[in-house]
């Protein structure tokens, strides 16, 4: 056997093993954090039966970790790019300041005269004497100035760290200026320090979503087939593409949940058909009270890497049953893919065989792993920055899920079928006939299934860990994110950030899929680590510069 | 692009709109990085320093590492004692700084953590190495701005690292206010060249602009180190840039260690490169270098070229009090008329300081602090002017009003420049001067009509 052969093998791509390696990133922690992060990194020896990982657990004090807050996660991610929103931050400046246009979730207005309030950051610049005299009546005053300038149709507020502390009723706020004007106001407690991650803030966010948005208008939909697609926040235009390809297939989207969506199509997505879910960890609660109160029945989705796509769009058009729609479906898979095909069968010459690590979100480490495999590549780590046991190990493990202080903490909805307007969008017996044919619902098998042996998997990865991963394989890049990014490329290797996307994109869907091949591929054959080395240094691989003429003529 | 904004300015007593300023913590963090072999650490949840981390990133470009001490709702109830002493064992283990440098979060000053009392407990519980130093800086984000932040964090470095050995040096204390460092660079090349010892603190220069090796560094060799922070009471004098960054630090040298203190503006522009310089020669008690006031004789040589472009064009400016001051002065000294200036930092200083500068070109200038880019903007959309000066954030203003606008300040997250190329000095106003002619230029060029497009300018 040759040494290619052996490396081809190797599940880390050649160097120690993941157990070796697993050892050598916890081995300098002191005894708890130890027992802590040891809880954190496995190696993934049997894939089929994943091993129990501690993630969702507290961030240890001093690491540095990737992990943002509450906040983050409700204001930033899943409220914040509902556009015609009014969103006021109430707070001191900084967490309104720094979730301003930062996340690149994109949008478009739907008409002439609307206002895209995600160019907006607004907030109520709490100063000391709110902090001492209490801040609800600066609230109630913000809220009133917002609407006198803009007149939107509704306004959201989101409470930060002190506002939690200083105990402002932020709800009976909003409560009291909603009769007041008129217009839907409500409010979050997501303050920064509640749950141990943005996940926490993810889980607030749908309670209020589901609570004060969702089944407010009842108008149906004409269209035929009707989905929303839920937890897709159309960064870099991820959600257009989406739209784009369900829109050949003859389906309709009511909702994006919530990427370059307005309020009014929020309000109305209850009367969709099925709802799809991209990101488990952000919007899977919606996806549960949804079905409860309305009867829409949920399944997993991917649409990030092709083949993750025709198999989505595969299962949608079995969902319907409808063979107009099932013909459809492979019609424009057809003809997307002879776009796709030229590209990846190029790119994957380039490709074949490298390394990739992901360590990002709650969904985009193991969604990305697709659009890897589909160039051949080895995706030796990865791991979620806030995600839960069930995103690694599967929903099968949701019922041994031990409830700990930081997760009690959040509200859960009682969610009861709403009396009038619960309908079954499929009957007991056709759910089970379609089970029976091996379809199935409310379903995420989770990221280590679909990973290799003996890789390994490392949740909310700290500094010194990514370090000793780079350290000991070099991988060809690292999806990461921002904070990590030049942290990374300071090491020689390229970091694709899968949060902002590095301001390209989308990724999603087809063209998505093509955009990325052609990323990747030039991240992973640049020339610029190349120039590192000048002619003086005695490394030797750079010959001497020459001089252009060899004499001067006279 | 902002299309709920209207000409129609109604008061705002408790809605802050497009703010012109973010919070404390994040200059600490920034100061922090200056000082060779140190850890910032947030004292709050995690999402502050995740915030911040990912802002400075943004502008720099660069690695920019910081601890936490991940609060969560018990810690919020109970107190961050026992979070900051198992941050400062873990950081210590794992990441082995020289100094770590906490600073608070308006979580831990709502809580009324004693961070005093922490560090020593933990200093006597043995979490703090023999050696290694623990710092902090109390930053509520209820107060000020991210300017206040790292003047706080300056002023730390001198409450707890400036000693005096009683025996005076020949050596000059500069402390810059939060500007890139580019800037800082611009600040040593000046004073090396006019030849006087000094100590820059902080100084970010080489710590976030390291070259590309292909070996990463945690902590490059760079910054102010331990011992020139100590050795800061020994120095005959202080030359503090941009007052609003750095009189309370240098007030408190002086009070501590009787090093005379000297604040002057940020040197941005002709006039107030001037005052540093000179301050630098008559400390130094040398001569002006020749090569040096060519540099100078260079900027006026361009001011003079470009003036009939930049003669009585009305200017826009936002961003941090010290930075806008700075360069009001010298928009004036290009001919320009400063039409309004605004800042999202409080302090009526600011206002008086516009309003002084201006008196001779526009006695009417609006100048306020403690405002915002709403408001800006809606009282650009009254009295239009000819181009924007300030961060990132003002090019949806600038595009909206099809404005010419020179990025400037912090955080510029769009363009790559300020990293490489200062702010400061005589080179740094041609850039400067360049910027705004290039600016006027690119719009003439797209939009005169075929037959008015001049070749030459």
């Amino acid at each position: 056997m040759s040494e290619d052969k052996n490396i081809e093998d190797h599940p880390m791509g050649g160097g120690p093993s993941a157990e070796e390696a697993r050892e050598e990133m916890l081995n300098i922690y002191p005894k708890k954090t130890l027992k802590k992060r040891g809880k954190q990194i496995l190696v993934n020896s049997d894939p089929s039966t994943p091993e129990e990982i501690g993630a969702n657990s507290r961030t240890v004090p001093g690491i540095i970790t990737q992990r943002g807050c509450s906040y983050a996660g409700c204001k930033g991610v899943v409220i914040g790019p509902i556009y015609d929103i009014l969103h006021i931050t109430h707070g001191p400046i900084g967490c309104g300041f720094y979730s301003w246009l930062s996340r690149r979730n994109m949008t478009k207005i739907r008409a002439e005269g609307e206002t895209n309030y995600l160019q907006y950051s607004m907030s109520t610049d709490m100063q000391e004497d709110h902090i001492v005299f209490g801040g609800e009546k600066l609230l109630a005053d913000a809220i009133q100035e917002a609407y006198d300038e803009f007149k939107p149709k509704a306004i959201s507020v989101y409470s930060t760290c002190p506002v939690g502390l200083i105990g402002d009723d932020v709800h009976q706020v909003c409560k009291q200026m909603k009769e007041k004007l008129g217009i839907n106001i409500f409010g979050f407690s997501c303050e920064g320090y509640k749950g141990v991650s943005q996940s926490a803030g993810h889980h607030i966010a749908n309670n209020g979503v589901f609570k004060h948005m969702i089944g407010l208008d009842d108008t149906p939909s004409e269209a035929e087939y009707t989905i929303n697609i839920l937890g897709e926040y159309n960064i870099g235009g991820d959600a257009w593409e989406i739209d784009r390809i369900l829109h050949l297939c003859g389906i309709k989207i009511i909702g994006t949940l919530s990427g370059g969506v307005s309020y009014d199509e929020i309000c109305n997505c209850h009367m969709a058909d099925l709802n799809v879910v991209m990101c488990h960890r952000s919007i899977n609660y919606m996806a549960e009270m949804m079905e409860t109160k309305f009867g829409i029945p949920w399944f997993k989705v991917n649409f990030i890497g092709v083949e993750s796509t025709k198999k989505s769009l595969r299962k949608i058009a079995e969902y319907f049953g409808d063979k107009k729609l099932i013909d459809r479906v492979e019609e424009v898979i057809a003809s997307e893919m002879a776009d796709v095909r030229p590209v990846i069968e190029d790119v994957k010459t380039r490709t074949k065989g490298k390394k990739a690590a992901l360590f990002v979100g709650g969904s985009r480490a193991h969604h990305y792993q697709d659009l890897f495999e589909d160039m051949d590549m080895k995706v030796i780590s990865a791991g979620y920055e806030f995600a839960h046991r069930d995103d690694y190990e599967g929903r099968d493990v949701l019922p041994n899920i031990k409830i700990d202080a930081d997760s009690r903490n959040i509200e859960e909805l009682k969610v009861e079928p709403d009396p009038e307007r619960f309908n079954a969008r499929k009957t007991a017996d056709k759910k089970k006939s379609l089970e029976d044919s091996g379809f199935t619902f409310s379903d995420y098998e989770g990221m280590m299934r679909q990973m290799k042996k003996d890789t390994l998997v490392i949740d909310d990865i700290s500094h010194h860990e990514l370090d000793k991963l780079i350290e000991l394989y070099k991988p060809d890049v690292i999806g990461s994110g921002i904070k990590d990014k030049y942290v990374i490329e300071k090491m020689g290797v390229p970091c694709k950030q899968l949060h902002s996307y590095d301001y390209g994109g989308p990724y999603a869907g087809f063209k998505g899929a093509i955009n990325f091949y052609k990323e990747i591929d030039r991240m992973t054959s640049t020339k610029v680590w190349s120039l590192i080395r000048a002619p003086w240094d005695e490394a030797g691989d750079v010959p001497p510069a020459e001089p252009v003429l060899e004499e001067v003529e006279a | 692009m902002l299309d709920g904004t209207t000409a129609e300015i109604r008061e705002r007593k408790a809605l802050r709109v497009n703010p012109a300023k973010t919070c404390q913590p994040i200059g600490a963090m920034y100061a922090s990085l200056g000082i060779r072999g140190c850890m910032p650490h947030s004292h709050g949840s995690q999402g502050c320093c995740a915030y911040h981390r990912s802002h400075l990133t943004r502008h720099y470009k660069e690695p920019v590492v910081a601890t936490t001490s991940s609060f969560t709702e018990g810690a919020s109830v109970f107190g961050g004692l026992a979070n900051l002493q198992t941050s400062l064992d873990n950081i210590f283990s794992i990441y082995d700084p020289e100094m770590v440098a906490v600073h608070t979060t308006c979580l831990s000053e709502v809580i009324g953590d004693d961070i005093p009392m922490i560090i020593k407990k933990a200093t006597d519980g043995g979490k703090v190495p023999e050696g290694k130093v623990v710092i902090h800086a109390n930053t509520p984000s209820f107060q000020g701005s991210h300017v206040t932040g790292y003047a706080n964090m300056v002023t730390a470095f001198v409450n707890y690292m400036a000693e005096s050995s009683g025996e005076t040096k020949n050596t000059v204390n500069i402390f810059p206010g939060w500007v890139d460092p580019s800037d800082m660079r611009e600040i040593k090349r000046l004073a090396e060249w006019i030849g006087i010892d000094f100590i820059l603190a902080p100084d970010t220069s080489d710590v976030l602009d390291t070259p590309q090796t292909g070996e990463y560094m945690m902590y490059p060799d760079a910054g102010t180190t331990i011992d020139e922070l100590k050795a800061m009471g020994d120095s005959f004098l202080t030359i503090g840039l941009g007052p609003l960054s750095v009189t309370d630090a240098a007030e408190k040298l002086e009070k501590k260690c009787k090093v005379p203190g000297k604040v002057m503006d940020l040197p941005i522009g002709l006039k107030a490169t001037d005052a540093f310089v000179d301050a630098l020669r008559l400390a130094a008690e040398k001569e002006v270098p020749e090569d040096l006031k060519k540099e100078r004789g260079r900027l006026i040589d361009m001011i003079s070229d470009m003036s009939q472009y930049t003669y009585d064009k009305k200017v826009a400016l936002f961003g941090d009090p010290d930075h806008v001051v700075a360069m009001t002065q010298f928009v004036v000294d290009l001919g320009m008329i400063p039409a309004i200036a605004i800042t999202g930092t409080p302090g009526k200083a600011f206002e008086r300081r516009i309003k002084e500068i201006c008196k001779d070109v526009n006695p009417d200038v609006e100048a306020r602090a403690f405002s915002d880019i709403h408001f800006l903007h809606q009282w650009i959309k009254n009295h239009p002017v000819d181009l924007l000066i300030g961060n990132t954030y003002g090019k949806f203003v600038a595009k909206e009003e099809n404005l010419p606008f020179v990025r400037f300040g912090f955080p510029i997250m769009d363009r790559v420049g300020h990293r490489a190329f200062p702010l400061l000095g005589y080179t740094g106003a041609m850039r400067t001067l360049e910027k705004i002619t290039d600016a006027f230029f690119d719009k003439r060029d797209r939009e005169d009509p075929d037959h008015e497009v001049e070749l030459i300018l």
